[in-house]
């Protein structure tokens, strides 16, 4: 039985929590520059928060092992700059191939009848969308062959269906679409962190209502026991080719906003390397567990990209020691971390357990002595 | 026997390679009965569940669920040479129907697991609930979206009022894992139950159960039947459960089936007896 009273105060706390992101996210933005680390980190933790969900989904609530997830990122990475630089510097980019094929620009076609502002936010958050539509429709077509195969067989073949793509995004036949080997730049971008900070976090929750939907249970079956699931009435084929299809959904419109993010686009960055990359923060964070990602997605980027930084520079921790803090130490340093946490948390770091609002409430009830009853809706939150 | 038969096994032959798991097997549940098949060790008894619940493709025969074929088999390719059952050529002129197992269940034909098989990150009322997908009319946006809340109310007071009637409300947010075995075989039939079958095979229901325990499962099984509106089909190996609770009884043994009938006339069966204990050698 849900007691009302705690109901009623968890949104409020949950309401109060997302005003304070929101603020803090305004107050970054206001008085950091947009080349700031702290800034730089935000959007790319977001945009591997989101992906690294996305790959959660599959792996880690429907049992797929699927390694397709650069591919994926590459088509919505490839849709939304296609679609979305601006027509008057389009024979720029495409020098070697005549200004491409392709002569509009959907966020343009936005900010002229709905404004500056408004209309090309607006257009660039439809060609994201766009984008992911792209990647989720290649996974169908790629869905119907692979996903009869099994666990490794389903990662082999994902992972080539993956490298297969980048090759042939690289063909200089399709360098008018594609510019072929060459880079994709000019593309509009958010001017502002919040921006990133804001879209993703609408499209986690949306993931998250999935999986706490009756389509999530599905999934979940699927994965903990394929004979019940279908001896249930479950349709193995249809959910997992939902999953799927799903999953490449928001691969691609994180693709999308990290090629934004990165500013120019290049096949040869949505290398495996990039899909080990997720799934080091999936497993790191705990298969089947999404806040584990998004927690471990902003501590990776964030100590990847900024905080170790010193150990290949000379100075970490205000210790000068080029010596031995030189190229490569970073790297060193990320493995040994890796290690101990795989050691030390085998099933990652928050294993398959969730943060909620509700354990949050839990625990600052607890900690200022207020007895709250046993069975108030303990399900297993921390 | 009854003329409308709500499941009919025709000449059904499973073979694996060479082996002939079931052979030639026909029977039939009627309508509120309470059927029991049995065998010794290895006689074919979940192959031919298999078969019925389209885990399987039968090799040869027909299943037939309230008169409507649901499985249509007769050796093709290889099997053509090697077949090893009977009649063959019985239905070599028809459409072969070969469903998944989703699809039978969806027909009306739920079943439980001689080892059990409940989803073990799930709590009891999950498992439950999730049995219930199956019935939802809403599709993913609207699922995602929370549109459908009259749906999912609904749902979930179905799976608890299921649940109070099996006395496990109590570990409604435990783990299906965490329950004692029985209670896990009582989960079992009532996710079963949750996809509103006509039809329930319950494969060992009282498997690993102590007398008094299998008394109580044959009332709860007797109880569920009538409350439903059930006809069921089960496999078991104890005897006194078999016979208490069974309308009718098959036996097969090496995948024929060798008697039918009451449970008394099964049990003075000659050929019951020699399947269970054995013939010897110099008779």
């Amino acid at each position: 039985m849900i007691n009302k009273y705690s109901v009623r105060k968890e949104s409020i706390v949950g309401i109060a929590l997302l005003l304070i992101l929101l603020a803090v996210m305004t107050v970054i933005d206001f008085f950091l520059p947009s080349y700031h680390i702290a800034v730089m980190v935000i959007k790319k933790a977001s945009v591997y928060a989101l992906v690294a969900v996305s790959m959660n989904l599959l792996n880690g609530f429907t049992g797929l092992f699927s390694l397709g997830q650069a591919g994926f990122m590459l088509l919505g990475a490839y849709t939304y700059a296609i679609f979305s630089i601006p027509v008057a510097k389009r024979a720029g980019v495409y020098q070697y191939f005549d200004g491409g094929w392709i002569q509009f620009s959907i966020p343009e076609f936005f900010s002229e009848f709905l404004g500056e502002t408004i209309g090309l936010n607006m257009g660039i958050i439809l060609t994201l969308i766009l984008g992911g539509l792209v990647a989720a429709f290649f996974a169908y077509l790629i869905g119907l062959p692979v996903l009869r195969l099994k666990s490794d067989y389903l990662a082999i073949a994902t992972l080539g269906f993956a490298e297969i793509l980048r090759a042939f995004f690289q063909w200089p036949n399709l360098g008018p679409l594609t510019n072929g080997s060459n880079l994709l730049k000019s593309y509009p971008d958010f001017k502002s962190a919040t921006g990133y900070v804001v879209l993703i976090g609408i499209f986690i929750a949306m993931i998250v209502l999935l999986v706490n939907s009756t389509y999530g249970r599905a999934f979940k079956a699927i994965r903990d026991d394929e004979i019940a699931a279908e001896a249930m009435g479950i349709n193995l084929a249809k959910h997992k080719r939902l999953a799927f299809i799903i999953s490449s959904f928001f691969a691609g419109i994180g693709g999308g906003m990290l090629a934004m993010y990165m500013g120019t686009l290049q096949a040869l960055s949505f290398k495996s390397t990039m899909t080990y990359e997720i799934l080091l923060v999936v497993v790191m964070g705990g298969i089947g567990s999404i806040t584990g990602s998004v927690i471990t997605s902003f501590m990776y980027i964030a100590s990847m990209e900024w905080l170790l930084r010193g150990l290949d520079s000379g100075t970490f921790l205000g210790i000068h020691a080029p010596g031995v803090f030189k190229n490569g130490f970073r790297m060193a340093v990320v493995s040994l971390i890796i290690m101990v946490v795989v050691l030390f948390f085998s099933k990652g770091i928050m294993g398959d357990r969730e943060f909620s609002v509700k354990g949050i409430v839990k625990f600052f009830d607890r900690l200022f002595g207020k007895k709250t009853p046993k069975n108030a809706g303990g399900d297993g939150n921390v | 026997m009854s003329e409308n038969p709500i499941l009919r096994l025709e000449n059904v032959t499973m073979q694996f390679g060479g082996v002939v798991a079931v052979n030639n097997l026909s029977l039939q549940v009627n309508p509120g009965e309470i059927v029991a098949l049995i065998g010794p060790n290895g006689a074919g008894k979940t192959t031919a569940f298999n078969c019925i619940t389209g885990v399987y493709q039968p090799t040869n025969g027909i299943v037939e669920f309230e008169g409507k074929p649901i499985v249509v088999a007769h050796p093709e390719g290889k099997m053509k040479k090697i077949y090893a059952g009977e009649n063959a050529a019985l239905y070599a002129d028809r459409h072969s129907v070969n469903p998944t197992p989703d699809t039978i269940t969806k027909l009306g034909i739920a079943r439980t697991f001689q080892n059990i098989r409940l989803w073990k990150s799930m709590t009891v009322f999950e498992n439950v609930l999730t049995a219930k997908h199956m019935l939802a009319k809403q599709n993913v946006f609207s699922a995602t979206l929370r549109l459908a809340r009259a749906e999912d109310r609904q749902m979930a007071e179905e799976t608890e009022a299921l649940l109070a009637e099996q006395d496990l409300l109590k570990y409604r947010d435990d783990l299906a894992t965490s329950l004692p075995y029985g209670l896990q075989r009582r989960l079992e039939i009532a996710r079963a139950l949750a996809t509103k079958p006509k039809l329930l095979l319950l494969d060992e229901p009282a498997a690993g159960m102590n007398p008094q325990e299998t008394q109580e499962l044959g009332e709860f099984v007797v109880q569920i039947k009538e409350k439903y509106g059930l006809s069921i089909l089960l496999i078991e190996h104890h005897m006194d459960f078999v016979m208490n609770f069974s309308d009718r009884i098959y036996a097969i043994d090496f995948g024929k089936l060798i008697c039918d009938g009451t449970p008394d006339v099964v049990s003075n069966d000659q050929r019951v007896i020699d399947a269970y204990l054995g013939v010897s050698e110099d008779e």
